[in-house]
């Protein structure tokens, strides 16, 4: 059902459901950015239409709503373990097409590699979705190489800022109830996306494995600086390491938590004893990027990556991950 | 819904001293499993460690722990009758049933002589013993494991065992395992199996030596170990390009194996 109503009217529906959901959305924060004086754009909760950022991407995912970056799994007292509780009401994220595919990605890992993620499945069961179309590409992105750039149809509405007012496709029945109340319904909707991004890049169909050991991965070890941003900001980015805790007060209580891991960062492979794999950074980039568009792919038959370009972004040394891409398209190819 | 996370009690019935560091925890247990699949010894408050099986009889698995660090060091504070938190068994385990018809050889060092325990023990209990080798090797003859298990073996198969260095009064063999292939009197090393488990340099150099023997890689078996901390296919640590070590493996057939570079 499409609607297209005053900004006044959208930002009361936004409060009505701020009632019925968690809303999650992409914000502004004052001064948090990597630069002086500059502003990260992150998820968070939400009351207010006002509160969230349409008109920039966002520098981080949601991922942290369904995989948070430190998530408590137990509490241990002496002779008991707990599972920790969590926050169970219904969630109402906001997210472009990109990201929404990378929900999928998320649910291969917890869902469909070996038995089902508890503490994943009790999260995602709550998660619902606002589509926030995209009218133009920002920059990096090559969602439109990765397939990614048309969102898939699990959404509860879509969010166009137009000049005409907020234009939505609801597909909703009891928010179209809502809808319905500020206005009448109008022609369809077609949520905004775009259909060509600056940035392309070329997906190898087959990786030789010479690719792997290929000298173009050397550059990254004297660039690459292995700190691990690109995998934080990355909507598709999952692996976590295990901690536990022992409360300092009372040392007979603690508690286990899963915390994000980074494989471009020391320690990701330490074994006891002193052993460790890919001491190299190029190594770890040749790593991660052959994950993201190819050995996922391999076993789960979708590239990892949506091609949000947030890597790009965020790299402190500018390394461009979609020339990467590029550079194994031409290696593959050598290597055929 | 169950959680995969949670580990359940299990009770330590008795306790093997190898070494100084290296125990067997005999851990009761009733369920399936095969030698190569491992556990995860959950000790609240100060992690989980994945430990292979190293041996699995009626009621009970046996849990051959080197007491490395924080979690391991916790293990060696637990003491016969009582419980310790494991869960498990994960991983796709050895097909004895592939070796026991076969001319096999099996080359395993240190630790690794754990996971394959079981398989070994089946060799020595099977119908046709004399194409069957083993090669054993330890630092020093004070890091032999499984003493009682090699006199054993020693009667019912063809065995040699190693130490890289000798200590005062040891009398037996001294050398890496790998100088030892080449004389193994195998009729046909085409079609010969191989079971390989050890240190990453240990295994890396036993399969060079094999291949120079005429092994071809189908035929060859190893064991991987890498950091791992769910057990689960879900925390990304253990893969290696599209295989999750702790979900696709730790055993891997060598053709597939070497295709997987870390
Ligand atoms: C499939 C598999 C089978 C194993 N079988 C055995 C066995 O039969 N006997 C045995 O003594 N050891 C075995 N290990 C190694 C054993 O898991 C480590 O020695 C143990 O995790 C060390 O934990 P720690 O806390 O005592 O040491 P620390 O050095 O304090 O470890 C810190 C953390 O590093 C991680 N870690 C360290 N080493 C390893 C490792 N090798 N593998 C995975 N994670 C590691 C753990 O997450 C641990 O919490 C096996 C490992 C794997 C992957
Ligand atoms: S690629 Fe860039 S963001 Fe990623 S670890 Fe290297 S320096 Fe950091
Ligand atoms: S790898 Fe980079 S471009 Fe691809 S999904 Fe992750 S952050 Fe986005
Ligand atoms: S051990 Fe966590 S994915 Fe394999």
């Amino acid at each position: 059902m499409g609607f297209v109503i005053p900004r006044a009217a959208f930002n009361q529906i936004i409060e009505t459901l701020a009632r019925r959901y968690r809303l999650y959305a992409p914000v502004r924060k004052k001064g948090a950015g990597r630069f002086l004086d500059t502003d990260v754009i992150m998820y968070d909760e939400v009351t207010t239409a006002d509160e969230i950022v349409f008109d920039a991407k966002s520098d981080y995912a949601f991922k942290e709503a369904l995989t948070p970056l430190s998530e408590v799994l137990f509490y241990f007292t002496e002779a008991t373990t707990q599972e920790a509780s969590f926050d169970n009401r219904p969630l109402l994220i906001f997210a472009r097409s990109c990201d929404m595919h990378a929900l999928k990605r998320l649910d291969q890992i917890f869902l469909e590699n070996g038995p089902e993620d508890v503490f994943y499945q009790r999260r995602r069961e709550l998660v619902n979705f606002v589509l926030m179309g995209c009218a133009n590409s920002f920059d990096n992105c090559f969602c439109v190489s990765m397939g990614t750039n048309i969102a898939p149809d699990d959404y509860l509405f879509s969010v166009d800022l137009t000049a005409e007012g907020v234009a939505c496709n609801v597909q909703d029945e009891a928010v179209a109830a809502l809808f319905k109340a500020y206005g009448e319904e109008t022609a369809d909707v077609v949520p905004a996306h775009v259909t060509e991004n600056k940035v392309k890049v070329n997906l190898p169909e087959q990786v030789p494995f010479s690719v792997r050991t290929d000298p173009l991965w050397d550059e990254y070890t004297v660039r690459c600086i292995n700190c691990g941003r690109c995998n934080f900001v990355c909507p598709t980015c999952s692996c976590w390491s295990m901690q536990d805790i022992i409360y300092t007060d009372n040392g007979n209580v603690g508690e286990r938590r899963r915390v994000g891991a980074s494989c471009m960062v020391d320690g990701f492979t330490d074994v006891a004893g002193g052993g460790s794999y890919r001491k190299k950074n190029g190594e770890r980039m040749r790593y991660k990027v052959l994950h993201k568009i190819y050995d996922h792919r391999q076993r789960f038959g979708i590239n990892m990556c949506v091609g949000c370009g947030r890597c790009d972004d965020v790299c402190p040394e500018y390394i461009s991950y979609s020339n990467i891409i590029n550079k194994v398209y031409d290696a593959s190819k050598e290597g055929e | 819904m169950s959680n995969a996370y949670i580990p359940f009690p299990s009770t330590i019935l008795d306790v093997i001293k190898h070494t100084a560091q290296e125990y067997t925890f005999r851990m009761s247990y009733t369920g399936d499993v095969l030698p190569g699949q491992f556990f995860e010894v959950s000790i609240p408050k100060y992690g989980e460690a994945p430990i292979s099986v190293s041996g699995i009889g009626d009621g009970y698995i046996d849990l051959t722990i080197r007491k490395v660090g924080r979690v391991t060091n916790e293990v060696f504070e637990h003491y016969v009758g009582q419980k310790m938190l494991i869960r498990g068994p994960y991983g796709n385990g050895f097909d004895t049933g592939l070796y026991l018809g076969e001319e096999t050889v099996v080359v395993a060092g240190g630790t690794g002589v754990s996971p394959v325990r079981g398989v070994i023990d089946a060799l020595s209990k099977g119908e046709s013993r004399d194409n069957k080798y083993v090669i054993v090797g330890f630092k020093s003859p004070d890091d032999m494991l499984f003493k009682d298990d090699i006199k054993q073996w020693d009667d019912t198969l063809n065995l040699t065992l190693t130490v890289d260095r000798a200590t005062e009064g040891y009398e037996g063999n001294v050398g890496l395992v790998t100088q030892y292939i080449q004389d193994l009197p195998l009729s046909d090393p085409k079609t010969a199996k191989a079971v390989v488990v050890g240190p990453p340099a240990m295994m890396h150099f036993t399969i060079i030596e094999l291949k120079k023997k005429g092994f071809v890689d189908e035929n060859i078996t190893v064991s991987y170990e890498r950091k791992m901390c769910c057990g689960l296919g879900k925390c990304g640590h253990c893969r290696i390009g599209d295989q999750y070590i702790c979900l696709d493996g730790p055993v891997f057939q060598y053709d597939k194996a070497k295709e997987l570079l870390d």
